[in-house]
């Protein structure tokens, strides 16, 4: 009997893998129309990050390491963000490197509110949709706060022949930078960090805690684009 | 007659082992609940590469997989081959296999289809921007870059 059952089980340890899902989450970008318009961007407000076919990194026309791709981003995405994140971020002092990248906006309460006035008027009930969540932002941190402006992005371009390791590395130090600029944040307003904000609201579903989520998000947006990619061999021959 | 007198001096039994069997079961089903029988041959070798910021998919019947990498078997070259369920594909062919795909989630979810792509870490760009070109033009937005996870680095 017992012979059997440990046959089994040999059987099953051996046959099995334990197939785990799991890796980084990307949202793709919907398909772009062919009459779309191209958006015209500001060259400071874009943190060009490149990779070449020797596995290569470019990040603002500089050579860089991997290694240093987050601190990189994290700047960034900072920018000349005193205002809500100066008392968050004692230590951080705003060297020229900063100065180069835009400049954070203030988002105030006052003038959203004329502004939410306004689209309700002229019944666009998304954007006032939008603007009451900057506002419940601004309740949830106690004071006005400052945005990155709309065409603040990372952008992304890789070589058809760099290697997919590379890609995903590339990837997640971006998204990293985030994650840490977020849980720094929600720490210091909320007492928790934003991953287990966001445990916890996938496990309860409170709406209290998804605008919190959204607050945050509101300050630190995740925008990644990913350009069409070059082809650099077929450049040489 | 003595042949069945009982030894008088023979001490306290051995262990029973009359539980073992349960016991040994019990593992065996703890296995069998705990691991998920792979539905589909890998043909593809696929070495995932290391992340740290790693999401892990609860409803895993929303996902359907796109295999990457260096054929199993030589005899098919070594060149990134693109497997879909058990089949070699061709990029053309992705459109058709994520409709299909879909067609095979509830009415409700087929929207939250995910597409993993489990793709080894030494192959070229090329090839997954391809597919991901293709993965857009069929709306299959949600992607999950199969990792193992790591530490974050400082």
């Amino acid at each position: 009997m017992a012979d059997i059952a440990f046959l089994l089980l040999i059987f099953w340890l051996v046959t099995t893998t334990i197939d785990s899902d799991e890796g980084v989450k990307r949202q793709l970008p919907p398909p772009v129309p062919p009459d779309m318009e191209q958006q015209e961007v500001k060259d400071g407000d874009v943190y060009n990050v490149r990779t070449n076919f020797r596995d290569e990194l470019l990040v603002e026309k500089e050579v860089m390491s991997i290694g240093e791709l987050k601190d990189g981003a994290k700047d960034f995405l900072i920018a000349t963000g005193t205002g809500l994140l100066h008392p968050e971020r004692p230590n951080v002092t705003l060297s020229d490197e900063n100065l180069k990248y835009p400049e954070r906006q203030w988002v105030r309460k006052a003038e959203l509110l004329t502004l939410e006035q306004s689209y309700l008027a002229a019944g666009q009930n998304k954007r006032a949709e939008k603007v009451r969540e900057k506002l419940t932002a601004i309740e949830l941190f106690g004071g006005d706060y400052r945005e990155l402006p709309g065409s603040a992005l990372i952008s992304l371009q890789t070589d058809r022949n760099t290697s997919y390791d590379l890609y995903l590395q590339v990837q997640n130090e971006l998204e990293a930078a985030v994650n840490e600029l977020r849980d720094e944040l929600a720490l210091a307003k909320f007492n928790e960090s934003y991953a287990s904000l966001e445990e916890r609201y996938s496990r309860t579903k409170q709406e209290s805690l998804l605008d919190k989520i959204k607050a945050i998000r509101l300050v630190y947006p995740q925008r990644i684009s990913e350009a069409e990619p070059r082809d650099a061999s077929q450049g040489y021959y | 007659m003595g042949k069945f007198k009982k030894n008088s001096k023979r001490e306290s039994g051995a262990i029973s082992t009359a539980s073992l069997p349960d016991i040994v079961f019990m593992l065996l089903f703890f296995f069998m609940v705990a691991t998920v029988l792979r539905t589909e041959e890998e043909m593809v070798k696929v070495v995932r590469p290391e992340a740290s910021e790693i999401y892990k998919i609860e409803k895993k019947h929303l996902i359907r997989y796109i295999n990457i990498g260096p054929p199993q078997d030589k005899r098919y070259g070594t060149e990134p081959v693109i497997q879909l369920n058990d089949q070699f594909a061709d990029v053309a062919l992705i459109r058709d296999w994520v409709e299909n795909e879909r067609l095979t989630l509830a009415e409700a979810e087929q929207t939250k289809m995910w597409v993993s792509m489990k793709v080894d870490q030494d192959t070229k760009m090329g090839v997954v921007t391809d597919v991901k070109q293709e993965l857009r033009k069929a709306s299959a937005l949600k992607v999950l870059y199969s990792a193992n996870s790591r530490e974050r680095t400082n």
